[in-house]
């Protein structure tokens, strides 16, 4: 199946030096595939529809620069997207117009998605690395009261 | 040319990505919510040209690519003479019947940072300009080399504080003004000139449309807050641009073949600049009594260019 192609190989490997060809042994003006196969219709397929190889940064993790994470809760999002449009690392999964979490294997954990997220209380939220995401979601806050002027 | 709906943010969502992840610039980086906004406006096939900068040597670090479209990488200086090379190449081979997709939608784009936009590249890309090649410039203008170790360019700002012009007893940063790059390719002639903003997603990516679908050269200045060098938690990237487009700092603008001018965002309350300069680290020492006289220079100055701005709108010249 092609979903699964792009799937197996999601966050294989820390950026980093592997077994692909050195810098030194390549000669002037490489061209480098972002795809196997013909590419020509990439723009109208998903992620899992789509062949990446080797060489697409798709298929490399910066999970480790991550010191906290941001965890979602899906009972409180409203799906205006918000956080997709700006999310500076392609982290926010969006499929038919609904949010459907975050992509650990890209996520940065700048938190810009924290901030622009307009629900009350948010639907997104920083929690230290170690965390796991049930018990971040167990901790979640109450909705805030509008503060008195 | 196939479009991407930005009517709303739900069905601007359902495009599919072209920039993808794991990249190497920093958390938080404007850069990358421009670049991307730019691809997924767009359903064509994009050929892409960048200057070495930050998003050059991020987004492509061997072995791996960051974009998921025909993508060259040339030197500090070369970004629109690579674009207008292959688009020239492209109009050849046309002409020639020798594609092999003749029909297939293509559009030609560059990236540069300010340095090499506002400085380094300058002339070849007046040059590029002048000749009238088909295709959108558009800097990633976060005011200084970033990917060099934060030196001045032209684009900083009077005041800012630079690894080459620093703050200090004797100086408060950087003393000149900066350059009025929007103008200036407005006075080349071109069919679509813009300044537009990241925080303005929806006016951004109808300007990226704009210019795409324009004949000719088309430039775009975008406002690309860096965490790094303006020295500003990575989580406040939109908060901080929000300050910049609110206090006018940015205005948000575009100019159609050189003289009608369209204020494309006025914000309903305008912010004092002094909270877009406190949020930044760049600009601290400007609030020790001494450097009082550098503010109201700057408030000056917007008050000014915003007068311009305007009257231009107004007169169409
Ligand atoms: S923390 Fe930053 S990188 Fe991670 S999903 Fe949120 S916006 Fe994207
Ligand atoms: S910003 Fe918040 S409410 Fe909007 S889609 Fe993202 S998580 Fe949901």
């Amino acid at each position: 199946m092609r979903g699964a192609a792009a799937t197996e190989k999601r966050g294989m490997r820390e950026l980093g030096a592997e077994k692909l060809v050195g810098w030194d042994e390549v000669t002037h003006g490489v061209v480098i595939n972002s795809f196997e196969g013909d590419a020509a219709n990439i723009a109208s397929l998903t992620s899992e529809e789509r062949i990446y190889s080797d060489f697409n940064s798709y298929t490399a993790t910066v999970a480790s620069w991550r010191v906290v994470k941001p965890v979602y809760n899906r009972d409180i999002c409203i799906d205006c997207q918000n956080c997709w449009v700006w999310c500076p690392d392609t982290s926010i999964i969006s499929r038919d117009k609904q949010m459907l979490g975050i992509d650990y294997d890209h996520c940065k954990g700048c938190g810009v998605c924290v901030e622009v997220c307009p629900t009350n209380p948010k639907s997104l939220l920083m929690f230290i690395e170690a965390e796991e995401n049930d018990s971040a979601l167990s901790q979640w806050p109450e909705k805030k009261k509008k503060e008195k002027e | 040319m196939a479009i991407t709906s930005v009517k709303n943010l739900k069905e601007f969502s359902t495009s599919n990505e072209r920039f993808e992840g794991a990249h190497l610039l920093c958390p938080g980086c404007a850069h990358s919510m421009i670049v991307r906004e730019l691809m997924n406006c767009t359903d064509d096939n994009l050929v892409i040209a960048t200057n070495t900068g930050c998003l050059e040597v991020s987004t492509a670090v061997y072995p791996y690519t960051s974009w998921d479209t025909s993508w060259i990488h040339i030197g500090f200086e070369n970004a629109a003479t690579a674009a207008s090379g292959a688009e020239a190449m492209y109009k050849a081979r046309k002409r020639k019947g020798t594609l092999k997709d003749p029909d297939a939608s293509v559009k030609f784009v560059a990236f540069g940072g300010d340095g090499s936009t506002y400085d380094i590249g300058f002339q070849w890309l007046s040059g590029a300009v002048e000749r009238g090649h088909d295709f959108t410039y558009i800097c990633l203008d976060n005011e200084n080399y970033a990917n060099t170790g934060g030196q001045r360019s032209s684009s900083t700002p009077i005041g800012a504080t630079t690894s080459t012009a620093q703050a200090g007893r004797v100086s408060y940063g950087k003393k000149e003004k900066k350059k009025d790059m929007v103008a200036i390719m407005a006075a080349h002639g071109a069919p679509y000139v813009a300044q537009l903003a990241p925080n303005k997603w929806k006016i951004m990516a109808q300007g990226f449309q704009k210019a795409l679908e324009t004949k000719g050269p088309c430039f775009i200045n975008t406002v690309s807050a860096c965490t790094t060098e303006w020295k500003f938690d990575p989580k406040d990237t939109i908060h901080l641009t929000d300050l910049a487009t609110d206090s006018l700092m940015f205005p948000v603008y575009e100019i159609i073949n050189g003289h009608e001018l369209n204020i494309l965002y006025r914000p309903k309350t305008i912010v004092p600049v002094e909270e877009y300069l406190n949020a930044q680290g760049r600009y601290k020492h400007l609030f020790k009594p001494e450097n009082k006289h550098v503010i109201e220079e700057i408030k000056k100055g917007i008050t000014e260019t915003w007068e311009m701005l305007q009257r231009r709108e107004e007169a169409r010249v």
